[in-house]
């Protein structure tokens, strides 16, 4: 019975022995003014406990893990992480007005339609590279402006 | 005899003296536990009908015009306050009010979006300009010095703070708050919103509903 429990799970999870971050909905919004940073989106799910370390990009000098914190007062603050933790089994979404990857000194315009690469480092999964769709300024999510 | 009678009086006095510490310890103590135990006698709260948020401020407009809330007198106005080096929450922000404006369609014309800049210094009105426009062809882009956007911030309730970040651009972040003021179109405060606290559609529908009851008073 034992047996045939691991073998059910191994066969419903094949991914759990691979110990992999699966990197979904990426999408940044547009930049309207060069000089501004701009703003990554994307959402994050490990079979086992990993973090996220670094991000990079070949468009922006360098790339800050930014989670938004809102106190009682409405006041809200932008928190950089030096890195963020990834619980087994837990999706971690970066999304407006909480987590956002901001993308500082930018060589162009994100124009939207355009698209870049972007390169994560996880402590065990390793470096995991996404293209990065720019949608509008308006957008909320990818699944508003598809 | 007299050292011993001398003793006799020290000691006397080294009694009256620990009396007195210990009396006046115990006043001390009962005083402090007394307070503790008693429900402080406040006044009662005061609550008024009126927010104390004032439109009130001088500032330049991103076509460079100096204004003052009169300048949108008879519109209604959706007010936020942020700045153009934050990624994240004034975007989305900004990006809810071009929302709720398009929604409200014909009676767009009645509503001024305008968006405050807590951040003068960088926000001038040639980067205003080019900001705003991304958004909306009707949001409005205030800036000015730092104490007319202090003194506007002020008036507002509004409180933001400049913070020191090496790695940020330029060293400093600012923290907000996230609030959209809805005044009225004689300039009074009405009511205040977060982004995403409701749909679009939801803050369109509560504008057109108080454009429809001025109509009718």
């Amino acid at each position: 019975m034992k047996l045939f429990l691991a073998a059910a799970c191994i066969a419903a999870f094949p991914a759990a022995a691979l110990a992999e971050v699966v990197v979904s909905d990426p999408w940044a919004r547009a930049s309207i003014l060069a000089s501004r940073p701009g703003a990554a989106y994307l959402t994050l799910h490990s079979d086992a406990d990993d973090r996220l370390l670094s991000a990079t990009t070949p468009v922006a000098d360098h790339v800050m893990i930014h989670t938004s914190e809102t106190d009682a007062d409405s006041v809200t603050r932008m928190i950089h992480l030096d890195a963020l933790d990834l619980p087994a089994g837990q999706t971690v979404r970066f999304a407006p007005g909480g987590m956002h990857l901001m993308l500082m000194g930018l060589a162009g315009k994100l124009d939207e339609s355009a698209s870049f690469p972007l390169t994560l480092t996880f402590e065990r999964a390793g470096a995991i590279t996404v293209e990065i769709p720019v949608l509008g300024v308006a957008a909320t999510g990818p699944e508003v402006e598809p | 005899m007299n050292t011993t009678s001398n003793s006799d009086g020290l000691r006397h006095i080294r009694r009256l003296l620990w009396a007195a510490v210990a009396g006046s310890a115990l006043a001390f103590g009962g005083a402090a536990l007394w307070r503790a135990f008693t429900p402080p006698d406040l006044p009662a709260p005061y609550v008024t009908g009126e927010a104390a948020i004032v439109n009130a401020y001088t500032l330049t407009d991103h076509a460079g015009r100096s204004v003052t809330p009169e300048t949108y007198e008879g519109r209604w106005q959706l007010v936020f306050f942020g700045f153009t080096f934050c990624p994240d929450i004034c975007p989305t922000t900004l990006a809810y009010m071009a929302s709720v404006t398009d929604i409200l369609g014909p009676q767009a014309d009645r509503v001024a979006p305008i968006f405050v800049t807590v951040d003068p210094a960088r926000d001038t009105v040639d980067v205003l300009a080019e900001y705003v426009a991304a958004f909306h062809p009707q949001l409005i882009g205030l800036t000015g010095t730092q104490a007319q956007v202090a003194e506007a911030a002020g008036n507002f309730r509004v409180w933001y703070e400049r913070s020191e970040d090496a790695t940020a651009p330029d060293g400093y972040l600012m923290a907000h708050s996230g609030y959209i003021y809805l005044m009225r179109p004689e300039g009074g405060f009405d009511s205040v919103y977060r982004e995403g606290d409701q749909p679009p559609e939801a803050l369109a529908d509560e504008i057109f509903m108080r454009i429809e009851r001025d109509e009718r008073s």
